[in-house]
């Protein structure tokens, strides 16, 4: 079927054609970011899973920083033997990555012996040190959330001056500015700090479990691993209360589908000490449980729950019905906690001898003891910080717009950050010297420019893939997150020799559904979808937790088994199918499905 | 345990039965007897195959004397000894006791079945002092959907016969198994109403990992399936959490069924409308796991499976086991095998020293 690897390529970087209407794409992004002519002879895959929609000018930020700080953790701090960091670059808008392998023996035994030093340090003293990072990681959201964006009224405080403070109020707009980049840069490097040890920890459990039992699923091992006592089901959890009070309360008539939150809120407040019971337990409920962005806290446009209640609203008629129907929503977490004990327990009975159960007893206990960290890393800086991040940026943005810099505060999202910074400083001048800023004439031009080039980028299809098929995929974050292993790539390669109407994929979640389909390719139409409809869409992000109530099945673009949409999928029972590279661009919405979980393949009926 | 009775029922077999019973006689009336619905049926036991085969001589010679001077070189003497052996065995007065057995036995049968005339598989279930009964599978016949007792006496003989095929003679003069302790029984076993059917193993038969069940299934009765007339659905499942971890539906094209004289099988081209339909339903599969799980637990190692389902029985009671016997292929792999997949190490996270630091594939 599929030729060798190697003697096959998908298109190249130079290969791909201009998007009409959006020449001039590239001034959104550095000019690091952009393709070279030698790129070429290199393998790159989409990254649709964090970037499935054009990056707007400030959001490549989501990039720099995190491949500045992945790279960092796992090249130069643990010295992981055969790779080192992700490159990344932009094309069309969309977000393409590599790995960087280490093909050196020599190298790889010298960073070996680093490895075993650092790395080992950091297993060895996995507990107290996650202790402290969560710490850390609590003392940057309690800074970001700090951090003042000024107001530059027409004289400063008079306490500046009694204050001696000895600096104006609009040396803080840089200040600040910086601020938040800086703690947005050091989130990063601790978000990464034990990413890539947890999955190598998970890489080597999953590959020793491969070897002894050739034909497990892949879902049987992470059920074997997978904590209970999640904080990425916490702000699920949270509305599941707010429903559970509101049918104590006797406000359930008020949560009916398709209510605005606007109007739930004003008739919940009318209805009485009840009324104000739900809204303050609503209020606490909020910080921190719904700074959970509808998307995976890259764009700045997928807001939190807290900025924008449509999700956690829509979710909550149908939990208020369950409840009322005698259901129990809770998470069976003793359940699971014992299912998990039973599976382990007869895996391990199954192995051939006592030495393999107890090399299998050390490798399940290592994952066991690195997952808090990969499941829970999401909700501190995906979620909390960044919902943070993007507030404090839009107000700079306000600041910018009530300024004359900009129309409207939005509209600093389509500057880079270094524009933004300059943006800034023509306020500062201004204020200072009684002048007038400069940048509307300058910048809103600009702005108009990009949104009609992120539009027209919008409907570019991008390829899974460029470039030459890579001899060897050996990072363990390529495989474990993004799920792009050599089979990967084959499935991708063979895409145009398949049958018309069938997607092949990762078998995720087990189960054979059929339905209609609802193609999203952006969060933020979320609230299209139907219960029961199979969501097709490019990567599933776990904060859809309640989408995932009322769907049928979820099939994506991207994403490997232990992505989070495949957890919250098996949570859920239903199938999943991810990893398909090009689901979003074959399926049509309305299309009948028959999606096979078991075998991870999408049947188009018609 | 050995009787000098020529048929036993199922229900007073068990798996130390193997004498009298043979390997797969024995074998059914232990899974009847662990609980597992198997069809209902009777052995004629090794008793009475010697009350006949003992006193039988061909030409005034005893047989045994005869095979025992064949030479397995020479293939015309065998053919033509053999056919003569095997006439003299289908054609020899049998003592009316047996008769009688055998057709009470079929009678009883009929009569719990509440059916005249219930047709019957007759397979052979040979054994040997000195020899697994697993060496013998596959070289004596079985006959299929065979119904009315003097049909059922007529098979029991044919497969008495069968011993001495030209196969079975070579093979045993080949490995220099004496003549003087063979024997076999004849099991008679009510037929299932296949709607489908088909093996299953209770490890996988690629790999040997033994976390999974690997079930293959067609339509009809189970001899389309064993004897490869067809590609059949393949199901691989976990044991441990029943999700079928691969499942394909293949294009079944052939399936076997009943002659509609009633006596028989024949072959014909499975209906278009059935052909890609998966031949068991995600239930059934279920079903069969933890039936064959039961069967591995009850013998204690992995085991090789034939099984149907019943087009008639209502579900939930409709899957049967028709034999199980011991997995041999990755039995013998496991036993040669000296180095565990993995050892312990110093400290756990010396296995992720281990696993990232080995050369990269490719380099």
């Amino acid at each position: 079927m599929s030729q060798p690897a190697g003697e096959r390529s998908f298109p190249l970087p130079s290969q791909i054609a201009d998007v009409p209407g959006a020449e001039g794409w590239e001034a959104l992004y550095p000019y690091f970011t952009r393709f070279q002519p030698e790129d070429d002879q290199r393998f790159w895959f989409y990254n649709s899973m964090h970037f499935p929609e054009v990056v707007p000018a400030f959001d490549g930020i989501t990039s720099e920083i995190p491949y500045t700080a992945i790279g960092a953790n796992t090249a130069r701090l643990f010295a992981f033997p055969t790779t080192m960091g992700i490159e990344y670059r932009i094309l069309n808008g969309r977000v393409y990555i590599t790995a960087n392998p280490v093909l050196d023996e020599a190298k790889q035994a010298e960073r070996l012996a680093h490895f075993q030093e650092r790395a080992g340090y950091y297993y060895a003293n996995w507990d107290r040190l996650y202790e402290g990072w969560q710490q850390r990681i609590e003392a940057l959201i309690a800074e970001i959330e700090a951090v003042e964006v000024p107001q530059l009224d027409e004289l400063d405080d008079l306490e500046v001056v009694t204050g001696s403070r000895g600096y104006a109020t609009n040396h803080l707009v840089r200040e600040n500015f910086h601020r938040c980049i800086d703690l947005y840069s050091k989130m990063w490097h601790h978000h990464t700090e034990f990413l890539m040890l947890g999955y190598g920890a998970y890489v080597v459990f999953f590959g020793f479990c491969r070897q002894a039992f050739p034909e497990i699923g892949d879902q049987a091992v992470a059920r074997m691993v997978a904590g209970m006592d999640v904080t990425m089901y916490r702000p699920d959890d949270e509305l599941k209360k707010l429903a559970a009070l509101a049918v104590e309360l006797d406000l359930a008539d008020l949560f009916v589908e398709g209510n605005e939150p606007a109007k739930v809120l004003s008739a919940v407040g009318e209805r009485g000490d009840a009324g104000e019971r739900w809204l303050a337990a609503l209020e606490e409920a909020k910080d921190p449980w719904f700074n959970v962005s509808v998307g995976d806290g890259f764009y700045h446009h997928h807001l939190s729950w807290a900025d924008d209640l449509t999700v956690p609203f829509a979710a909550l008629p149908r939990y208020v019905e369950q409840i009322r129907a005698g259901e129990d929503l809770t998470r069976p977490t003793e359940r699971l906690a014992a299912e998990r004990e039973r599976i382990a327990e007869e895996y391990r009975a199954l192995l051939g001898g006592d030495d393999e159960r107890a090399a299998f007893d050390q490798m399940l206990g290592l994952c066991r003891q690195v997952f808090p960290y990969i499941e829970s890393h999401k909700f501190y800086c995906e979620h909390w910080f960044t919902t943070r991040f993007f507030q404090k940026i839009r107000a700079f943005g306000r600041l910018l717009a009530d300024r004359g810099v900009l129309a409207e505060a939005e509209d600093v999202f389509h500057l880079r950050h270094v524009e933004a910074e300059d943006a800034l400083v023509d306020v500062m001048l201004a204020w200072a010297s009684g002048g007038t800023e400069l940048g509307a004439r300058h910048w809103q031009p600009i702005v108009a420019e990009r949104k009609r080039i992120v539009e027209a980028l919008a409907g570019w299809s991008p390829p899974p893939a460029l470039g030459p098929v890579p001899e060897a995929l050996n990072d363990p974050a390529v495989q474990m997150l993004w799920g792009v292993t050599d089979e990967t790539v084959q499935t991708w390669l063979g895409g145009d020799e398949l049958e018309e109407n069938v997607v092949r994929g990762y078998a995720a979640a087990p189960g054979v559904v059929e339905g209609t389909a609802r193609v999203l390719s952006n969060v933020n139409e979320i609230g299209q979808i139907r219960e029961g409809e199979i969501l097709v869409c490019p990567v599933t992000a776990p904060s859809w937790g309640p989408v995932f109530g009322k769907i049928a099945a979820a099939v994506s673009d991207i994403g490997g088994t232990m992505s989070h949409a495949a957890i919250v999928a098996r949570e859920y029972g239903m199938p999943a199918v991810v990893g398909t590279g090009q689901a979003t661009a074959r399926i049509k919405t309305g299309d009948r499905l028959h999606v096979d979980g078991d075998r991870g393949i999408v049947t188009i009926l018609g | 345990m050995t009787t000098s009775l020529p048929v036993l029922p199922f229900a007073d077999i068990g798996r130390d039965d193997v004498h009298s019973a043979g390997g797969k006689g024995a074998s059914l009336g232990e899974l009847l007897r662990a609980g597992i619905r198997v069809p209902d049926g009777f052995v004629v036991t090794t008793a009475a195959f010697q009350q006949v085969a003992l006193h039988l001589t061909v030409r005034a010679e005893p047989i045994a004397e005869r095979v025992k001077a064949l030479d397995p070189d020479d293939p015309g003497a065998l053919a033509a000894e053999t056919a003569l052996i095997r006439a003299a065995v289908e054609s020899a007065p049998l003592p009316p006791s047996v008769v009688e057995a055998i057709t009470a036995h079929y009678e009883r049968l009929c009569a719990e079945a509440g059916r005249r005339d219930l047709p019957v598989a007759v397979r052979s279930s040979a054994t040997s002092e000195d020899s697994a009964e697993a060496s013998f599978a596959g070289l004596q016949d079985t006959y299929l959907w065979v119904s009315g007792g003097g049909s059922v006496v007529e098979h029991v003989r044919r497969c008495w016969a069968s011993l001495y095929s030209v196969e079975s003679v070579t093979y045993r003069r080949r490995r220099g198994i004496p003549e003087t302790d063979l024997a076999m029984a004849v099991v008679v076993q009510q037929m299932v109403g296949a709607r489908s059917s088909g093996v299953m193993f209770t490890r996988s038969p690629l790999t040997g990992d033994r976390s999974v069940i690997a079930i293959d299934a067609g339509w009809g009765l189970g001899s389309a399936v064993v004897g490869g007339d067809v590609t059949p659905d393949s199901f691989v499942v976990s044991k441990v959490t029943g999700e079928i971890v691969r499942r394909t539906v293949s294009t079944k094209t052939r399936w076997h069924q009943p002659d509609p004289s009633g006596h028989g099988i024949v072959e014909t081209d499975v209906p278009a409308q059935l052909r890609d339909v998966p031949a068991l339903g995600d239930e059934e599969i279920a079903e069969l796991v933890a039936i064959g799980r039961r069967v591995e637990a009850h013998y204690g190692c992995p085991q090789d499976i034939e099984w149907a389902v019943s087009r008639t029985a209502p579900p939930g009671e409709n899957v049967f086991l028709l034999q199980s016997r011991p997995e041999t292929v990755w039995a013998k792999k496991d036993a040669a095998r000296t180095a565990p997949a993995a050892a312990p190490a110093a400290r756990a996270f010396d296995h992720v020293f281990t696993v990232l630091g080995k050369r990269s594939p490719g380099s």
